[in-house]
């Protein structure tokens, strides 16, 4: 007697338990990624604090009502880009290694920061300010940091700072984890320092 | 009846449907690497403030969440006070110690350095608790945190 082939398994449905699948997965799926303000906290230690003139901080104060005091006097949150980076960029004076800062665009003042590595902005704020209010200041004063850094690559490297940053990380660029660019990453950063200072809510 | 019919000897044959599976499947595997799966369920509301000047936060396995705001609408009898959350409970400032350390402790020792610790705090919290969180944080020296936001401007 011949043998008999065994019966096909009937495929049809198999459609259907992968759309299944593929529904669930694309409800519980998220691919966007975190990202946000990076910060540094000081570490929880007893220092004597350092004489630093007047001049040399900038003082962004958030009441309770989340207005913003700059230097004491009433300012909008858009002008404060601009008034940072007149503050930092003034190079009326000397800097830390004693010279005078010779890439800075700023009107020289001398009743203003000394030096951009001499300059820092310290913000207040009361225990009743809302988060957002000082997200926003806070990613103001990064922008003018970052705009200022962005010029002095064009001026150093000719090209952007931000590019230069993006193809340190990048494993497909040909400067992955290039010592030469992180030199000059290095350079532009320490010649802007970003010193924000945040003070404890009184 | 109809003119259209007349030479309608040949008939069209069944499009075939058995690669249907195979194309399915391909997608379904692309969101199955793709998905990160949601680790925690938020009891707060979590409406993160926009920034414009972001970064990428790196390496997944290498980030603390610490969440805070009010607590959520099916929250209601926990009061209307900001809290903070940590993993899925409630929790308070004296907790962030043992969170920290429980955090370090699941990680190799050469990766404790680059911790960082996400602040995913709503829009409406006071900086009172925010800056709590970070004098906690200072105390067991996590220095490194991240205030994480949406992308966008924050400028009205």
């Amino acid at each position: 007697m011949a043998k008999r082939s065994a019966p096909e398994v009937n495929a049809g449905s198999m459609a259907d338990i992968a759309f299944l699948l593929l529904i669930f997965f694309l409800v519980t799926t998220t691919i966007e990624v975190d990202s946000g303000i990076s910060s540094k906290l000081p570490p929880d230690e007893i220092i004597d604090p350092p004489i630093i003139k007047q001049k040399n901080i900038f003082t962004v104060e958030l009441n309770k009502d989340n207005q913003m005091l700059v230097e004491e006097e009433l300012m909008k949150v858009k002008d404060l880009k601009a008034a940072a980076i007149k503050f930092i960029d003034n190079g009326g004076g000397e800097g830390t290694d004693g010279t005078k800062c010779n890439y800075c665009n700023g009107a020289k003042d001398p009743s203003s920061s000394d030096h951009p590595t001499k300059a820092i902005i310290s913000i207040t704020h009361s225990r009743a300010t809302d988060y957002e209010t000082f997200i926003v200041v806070y990613d103001q004063l990064v922008s003018a940091y970052a705009e200022l850094r962005e010029r002095l690559a064009q001026k150093m490297y000719n090209r952007s700072f931000k590019e230069m940053e993006a193809s340190v990380e990048d494993s497909n660029s040909a400067e992955f984890n290039s010592d030469k660019l992180k030199e000059k990453i290095k350079k532009i950063k320490d010649m802007y320092p970003r010193i924000i200072s945040k003070a404890e809510p009184k | 009846m109809s003119k259209f019919k007349k030479g309608g000897k040949k008939e069209l044959p069944a499009i075939s449907t058995a690669s249907l599976p195979d194309i399915v499947f391909m997608l379904l595997f692309f969101f199955m690497v793709a998905t990160v799966m949601r680790d925690n369920s938020l009891k707060i509301k979590n409406n993160l403030p926009s920034a414009a000047e972001t970064e990428k936060l790196g390496k997944k396995n290498l980030v603390m969440f610490i969440y805070a705001g009010k607590p959520s609408d099916s929250y209601k009898d926990m009061g209307n006070e900001a809290k903070i959350q940590l993993n899925d409970k409630f929790a308070d400032l004296k907790d962030i110690a043992p969170f920290v350390a429980a955090e370090r402790a699941s990680k190799r020792e050469e990766e404790i350095p680059q911790l960082i610790a996400a602040l995913k705090v709503d829009k409406e919290t006071n900086m009172g608790l925010v800056s709590d969180i970070e004098q906690a944080l200072r105390k067991v020296g996590q220095l490194k945190i991240n205030y994480t936001t949406k992308k966008g401007s924050g400028l009205k």
